[in-house]
């Protein structure tokens, strides 16, 4: 099989050269291809949705400028839909490059609706020691984050001086690209605290949290950039997820169909062998 | 199209830029940016562990007089001192009741919360009714799910010979774990595409300033 032969000593360099092409092509003319909103992101939406206006969520931030293309947008977009619900932020990174992240999203949302730092939104910062953080910020947010992300002391946060643990909050929502994040949260925080918990994650870690959404532990899931696109779309505010939707399904059908022909290339092989 | 000017936004795409060059091959400007990635991540590193957890959470209340319980950051303190004599061969044992203390904490944590998250509440989730009129096809699902789970248990048993009707049921089990295998590479597909995405739109948007995302 002369076209098997050739494809197996094809340089791999073509493959990336055509992905790249693939991804670039619908950046420029997008193909505004249909997306539906699944239902781990619709019991997201409607966990946010639920949340009355005035109550306090905790927002950790579990992630660094490595996965910001897929969990930047959704922080973006759940930042936006709290806020525009008039709800309360307090947020913490367990990442050491999450903070101005996060930070920015904050501030850049919080301008642009008139929130206030310190009475509608607190980012508390990084903290060291992954899950033992966890319980420690259960038990009381102020003893585990003595000042904040700038270094102002907590007790000079009005919104703080509401809540010092998760029994004054509505929602926890998790944003998580690995260790430490949303199983951690789960394991240390979300059964020992009693606490209605969200999570949004990369699409490497979300076939991880399907148990805990299919146990009620998550409430609501979204995965990847499909999962920050239909976040966006629920919203009604699209964004760089919902963008870039076209661009990964292209990339994707070029990866199914050369899936396919590898397949079809062994067994063809297989049975020359025979 | 409207080219950035920004000095910061040419640092990160030229970076980009030396990264995906190692598509083609190895070379000076794709080392450069590796190991200036590696450097700036551990000086990054150490500025905000002495500024968001040693400062505040050690040295501040330690150096404040009024700190409740003022002498349990000195001992705090002292244990991760011991850390550091691991630099001295001769009195390397120390860091080791550090290390033990350590170990202890994570070991108690990990365990509670892995047994109430894991354990019961897995096991709870899977004991669902396999028939319900109401719901044909939740039922349906449920039948999945608990067949999948006793099938994929019953292949990580290894005291028998998988032969026979236990043969048959590992294979089923094996079945699921292919499925769930399948659909974690999907999803490590859509992750790195996202990636390679995110930098595009960098590329295309914040430094070319072509399209608009």
């Amino acid at each position: 099989m002369a076209f098997g032969t050739s494809l197996e000593k094809l340089d791999r360099r073509w493959i990336f050269l055509l992905v790249a092409l693939l991804v670039l092509i619908p950046l420029l003319f997008p193909l505004k291809l249909p997306l539906a909103v699944s239902g781990p992101a619709r019991h997201f939406y409607e966990a946010v949705e639920a949340v009355p206006a005035g109550s306090i969520v905790v927002l950790a931030g579990d992630f660094d400028p490595a996965s910001g293309p897929e969990l930047l947008p959704m922080t973006a977009s759940v930042v936006r839909h709290l806020f525009r619900k008039n709800v309360r932020i307090i947020a913490l990174e367990l990442w050491e490059g999450g903070p101005p992240l996060v930070d920015a999203a904050l501030h850049d949302i919080g301008d642009e609706l008139g929130k206030k730092y310190g009475v509608d939104y607190v980012n508390l910062g990084y903290k060291s020691g992954r899950e033992a953080v966890m319980p420690s910020f259960g038990n009381s947010f102020a003893r585990t984050f003595p000042n904040d992300y700038s270094g102002t002391p907590v007790s000079a946060l009005p919104l703080m001086a509401e809540a010092d643990n998760f029994s004054k909050t509505a929602l926890f929502v998790n944003i998580s690209a690995g260790y430490p994040g949303t199983k951690e949260w789960v394991q240390q925080v979300q059964g020992r605290f009693a606490v209605r918990m969200l999570s949004g994650s990369t699409a490497v870690q979300a076939p991880e949290i399907y148990p805990y959404l299919q146990a009620g532990q998550v409430l609501g899931l979204l995965g990847g950039m499909a999962g920050a696109a239909e976040y966006e779309k629920s919203i009604g505010v699209p964004g760089p997820a919902t963008k870039g939707m076209d661009a990964q399904s292209s990339a994707h059908m070029f990866i199914m169909f050369l899936i396919l022909l590898g397949n079809a290339i062994y067994f063809s092989r297989r049975r020359e062998r025979r | 199209m409207q080219i950035s000017m920004d000095f910061g936004v040419w640092v990160a795409a030229a970076l980009t830029l030396f990264i995906f060059s190692f598509l083609y091959k190895d070379n000076p400007f794709y080392k450069f940016a590796e190991h200036l990635f590696v450097g700036v991540s551990a000086g990054y590193v150490v500025v905000q562990q002495y500024w968001q957890v040693l400062w505040p959470n050690l040295l501040q209340p330690a150096m404040t007089a009024g700190t409740p319980d003022r002498w349990k950051f000195f001992v705090g303190g002292f244990f991760c001192v011991l850390l550091f004599a691991r630099m001295v061969p001769a009195l390397s044992w120390l860091s080791r009741y550090t290390i033990a203390a350590l170990i202890g904490t994570f070991a108690g944590l990990k365990v509670t919360g892995f047994a109430q998250a894991e354990v019961v509440e897995q096991v709870r989730a899977t004991m669902v009714p396999l028939w319900s009129a109401a719901d044909p096809a939740g039922s349906f699902n449920n039948v999945i799910l608990v067949v999948g789970v006793i099938t994929t248990l019953v292949f990580f048993f290894f005291s028998k010979e998988h032969k026979g009707a236990l043969g048959a049921t590992a294979r089923l089990g094996i079945w699921y774990l292919m499925v769930s295998f399948g659909a974690a590479y999907g999803f490590t597909v859509m992750s790195r595409i996202s990636l390679l995405i995110g930098r595009m739109q960098f590329l295309l948007d914040d430094w070319l300033g072509i399209v608009r995302f």
